[in-house]
C-alpha cells in the first residue's frame, strides 16, 4: 500500500516477480551461470548503490526475504509471480510453478499464480498445462520465447503448436499472456526480438491479452506501433521502470511514448523482483513528472490518476481483484499492521 | 619493421575499426568498447578480439560486427590477413570457428539459419537513417527552417547549407545514411522517408514525431548495453583471463594517416 501525503492510498500489483533458484548449485552448466549472472547485471548496473545485493543472496533469496521486499518494505499490496523453467539450464529449473506454488500457499492473499507453457512440449506440455490450471486455477501464464530446449534455441507465437496452446489455454480460463522475448530464436539470422508475431496471435485470439514484458524492449519503437493497432496488446513496465533512477530523462522519454501512444490504460508495473525492488522504484516513480517540454509535445501527462492504474487499476481488471475486498483480506491476514509503524505514513 | 611503422598500422587500424558500427545502437564498436585488442603481427596479420554487454547478445548482430570489422581492416591495401575473436558469448566457439574458415552466417550456424544477414542488416540500416534523419530533421525545424521548403530541399541544396557545428555533424551522418532509402522520383531531394517518397509539409511535425520512436528505442538500447558491458567487466583495470586485455588505443593525430 503506498499512502501519499495527503493520506490517499494507492493499492499496488506488482506485475512481474521471481522467487528463482540461480545458485551455483542448482546450475546445470555454464548457461545457467551465464543467466543468474546476465540478470545480476541488470540488477547492479541500475539499482541505486544503497539497493544492491551480493551476487550470492541475488543467486538465492529465501521466501520471507522476498514477502518483507515485497509487502513490509516495498508498497506492493499483490505480486504476480512468473515462472520461467530453464529446465535446460537448471537442475530443478529457475523458477517453476511448483516453487511459486509454495510462495503462494504461505501468503495465498498476497500472490496471483500464474503458470508457463512451452509449445515444443508438445501432449505432455498440454497435459501439464491442464493440470496446473485445475491445480492452480491459473489465469495467466507467462511465455519465454527463448528458453533453450535440447537442440531447439526457442519459438515463436506464430508456430502452429503455440496456436495450439494458446487455444488450450483460453479454454481452461486462461485470459492473460505475459510475453517476454529474448535474444535466441530460429532461425537465427532473423531479429530474435522481433515483435510482429504478438501482433498476428493478439489478431487471431481476441478475448486473450497479451502482456509484453519490458514493453517490448529492444523494441520499443515496434512494440509502440503494434500496441496501438491491438486493443488487448498491454506494455509490462520491468526493466524500463529502473531507468528512472539511471537515466530520468530517457525514462521519461519512453514514458511519454508509451502514454501517447498506448495510453495509461495499457501499461502494468512490475518490479521484476529480485532484480529490482518495489521500495525504491515506486517512491521514485511517485515523486516522477514528465519533464515540461516532452509532456508539450506529446500531451502525455504522468497524473495521479494514471500512476494510480499503472501500478494497480489496470492489472486488478486483467486478473479480476476486487480491490476493496483484497484490502479486507490483507488486512485480516495482519498485512497491514507494520502501516501503523509509518513505515509507508507520511512524514 | 620497425617499431614506428606497426604503431602507425596499428592506428590504421583503429581508424578503420572506428567505421564499424553496432547495427542496433548505430554506433561505432570502438566507442562502445567492444574492441579488446588490434594488433599488427610481423607478417601483416590483424588480430582482433571483442566481447559483448552480455553473454546473451544475439547471434546476428555479433557476426555481423565481426565481418564488418574483417571487411573493414580487409580494406587496408598491407593487410595479408584478419583474424577476428569473439569472447565470453553463447555463441562464441561457433562464431570463431565460422570466422576463421570465412564462412558466411548461414555457412556458420546451417539449419539453425535459412538465410543470411542481408534482409536484418538492411532493416538496422533503415532504423539508422531514419534515426539520422529525424535528429536532423528536428534540429533544422528548431533553427527556424521552414517545413515547406525542408520537403522541397535537393540533396545539393542541403549541402550548401550553411550550418553550425552541430548541424554540421548531424548533416554529415544523415547524409552516409541517405543512400539506404529506396531510389524513386524523388531521388534527388534531401529528404525522403524509408520508401523513398517525399515529405508532405503539412504532415512534417507527425512524421518526425514518429520517427522519434526509433531514436528513442535506439538511445534506451544504448545505455543499458554501455551499462551492462560496464557491470560485466571491470573497465579500470586490465582484463587478463576473463576477456581479453584491455583496448590500448594509440594517440594519433591526423598527420599519422
Amino acid at each position: 500500500m503506498y499512502r501519499t501525503a495527503s493520506g490517499e492510498e494507492i493499492f499496488v500489483i506488482d506485475g512481474h516477480t521471481h522467487f528463482w533458484d540461480g545458485s551455483p548449485a542448482n546450475q546445470k552448466n555454464i548457461h545457467g551461470k551465464q543467466f543468474i549472472e546476465c540478470f545480476y547485471a541488470y540488477h547492479s548496473n541500475l539499482s541505486p548503490p544503497s539497493e544492491k545485493w551480493t551476487l550470492e543472496k541475488f543467486g538465492k533469496y529465501d521466501a520471507k526475504t522476498m514477502h518483507d521486499d515485497l509487502f513490509v518494505h516495498g508498497y506492493d499490496d499483490m505480486a504476480i509471480l512468473q515462472p520461467t523453467y530453464l529446465g535446460d539450464f537448471y537442475k530443478h529449473g529457475f523458477n517453476t510453478t511448483e516453487r511459486n506454488a509454495a510462495m503462494k500457499k504461505s501468503h495465498p492473499e498476497r500472490f496471483i499464480l500464474n503458470s508457463a507453457f512451452d509449445p515444443r512440449d508438445g501432449n505432455k506440455g498440454l497435459e501439464a498445462l491442464h493440470a496446473n490450471c485445475e491445480k492452480y486455477k491459473v489465469k495467466g501464464v507467462k511465455l519465454y520465447t527463448a528458453e533453450w530446449k535440447g537442440d531447439s534455441k526457442g519459438y515463436k507465437l506464430t508456430d502452429k503448436e503455440s496456436y495450439k496452446f494458446l487455444e488450450a489455454a483460453q479454454k481452461l480460463g486462461v485470459k492473460n499472456i505475459h510475453v517476454h522475448k529474448g535474444p535466441t530464436i530460429i532461425p537465427l539470422n532473423r531479429d530474435a526480438f522481433d515483435v510482429a508475431d504478438i501482433d498476428d496471435v493478439a489478431t487471431s485470439f481476441q478475448d486473450l491479452n497479451f502482456i509484453v514484458e519490458h514493453c517490448g524492449l529492444p523494441r520499443l519503437d515496434d512494440f509502440c506501433w503494434i500496441a496501438t493497432q491491438e486493443t488487448n496488446v498491454y506494455g509490462g513496465l520491468a526493466v524500463a521502470l529502473p531507468f528512472i533512477h539511471t537515466r530520468p530523462g530517457y525514462f521519461g522519454h519512453v514514458m511519454a511514448e508509451l502514454l501517447f501512444w498506448l495510453g495509461p490504460d495499457k501499461l502494468l508495473y512490475g518490479s521484476d523482483y529480485g532484480i529490482w525492488t518495489p521500495k525504491w522504484l515506486i517512491d521514485k516513480f511517485m515523486a516522477f513528472e514528465i519533464p515540461d517540454e516532452e509532456a508539450k509535445e506529446t500531451g502525455s501527462a504522468l497524473t495521479f490518476e494514471t500512476k494510480k492504474k499503472i501500478l494497480g487499476l489496470n492489472a486488478a481488471r486483467l486478473y479480476d481483484i476486487d480491490i476493496a475486498a483484497q484490502k479486507k483480506k490483507i488486512d485480516a491476514a495482519g498485512g497491514y499492521a507494520h502501516l501503523k509503524e509509518s513505515v509507508h505514513a507520511p512524514k | 619493421m620497425g617499431d614506428s611503422i606497426t604503431a602507425k598500422r596499428k592506428a590504421e587500424v583503429w581508424r578503420r575499426l572506428e567505421t564499424v558500427t553496432d547495427p542496433e545502437l548505430d554506433e561505432p564498436v570502438t566507442a562502445l568498447e567492444f574492441v579488446t585488442r588490434a594488433d599488427v603481427d610481423a607478417n601483416n596479420c590483424v588480430h582482433i578480439e571483442f566481447r559483448l554487454p552480455t553473454y546473451w547478445c544475439a547471434a546476428n548482430f555479433s557476426f555481423l560486427m565481426a565481418d564488418d570489422m574483417r571487411k573493414a581492416v580487409r580494406e587496408l591495401p598491407w593487410v595479408a590477413d584478419v583474424s577476428i575473436l569473439l569472447g565470453e558469448h553463447m555463441y562464441a566457439d561457433k562464431i570463431n570457428a565460422g570466422l576463421a574458415r570465412g564462412l558466411s552466417f548461414q555457412e556458420t550456424f546451417g539449419a539453425e539459419a535459412d538465410g543470411d544477414l542481408d534482409e536484418l542488416r538492411r532493416t538496422f540500416l533503415l532504423k539508422a537513417f531514419q534515426r539520422r534523419q529525424a535528429a536532423l530533421l528536428a534540429h533544422l525545424i528548431q533553427t527556424g527552417c521552414d517545413g515547406a521548403l525542408l520537403v522541397e530541399m535537393t540533396l545539393k541544396e542541403l549541402a550548401d547549407l550553411n550550418l553550425d557545428g552541430d548541424g554540421a555533424r548531424l548533416r554529415a551522418r544523415y547524409l552516409e545514411r541517405r543512400s539506404i532509402a529506396s531510389d524513386s522520383l524523388a531521388a534527388s531531394r534531401a529528404f525522403v522517408d524509408a520508401d523513398g517518397d517525399p515529405l508532405q509539409a503539412e504532415s512534417l511535425s507527425a512524421y518526425v514525431r514518429a520517427l522519434r520512436r526509433v531514436d528513442i528505442n535506439a538511445e534506451f538500447n544504448s545505455a543499458l548495453c554501455r551499462g551492462l558491458l560496464h557491470a560485466r567487466f571491470d573497465m579500470e583495470t586490465p582484463l587478463s583471463t576473463k576477456a581479453g586485455r584491455r583496448p590500448e588505443r594509440p594517440q594519433v593525430s591526423s598527420q599519422d594517416m
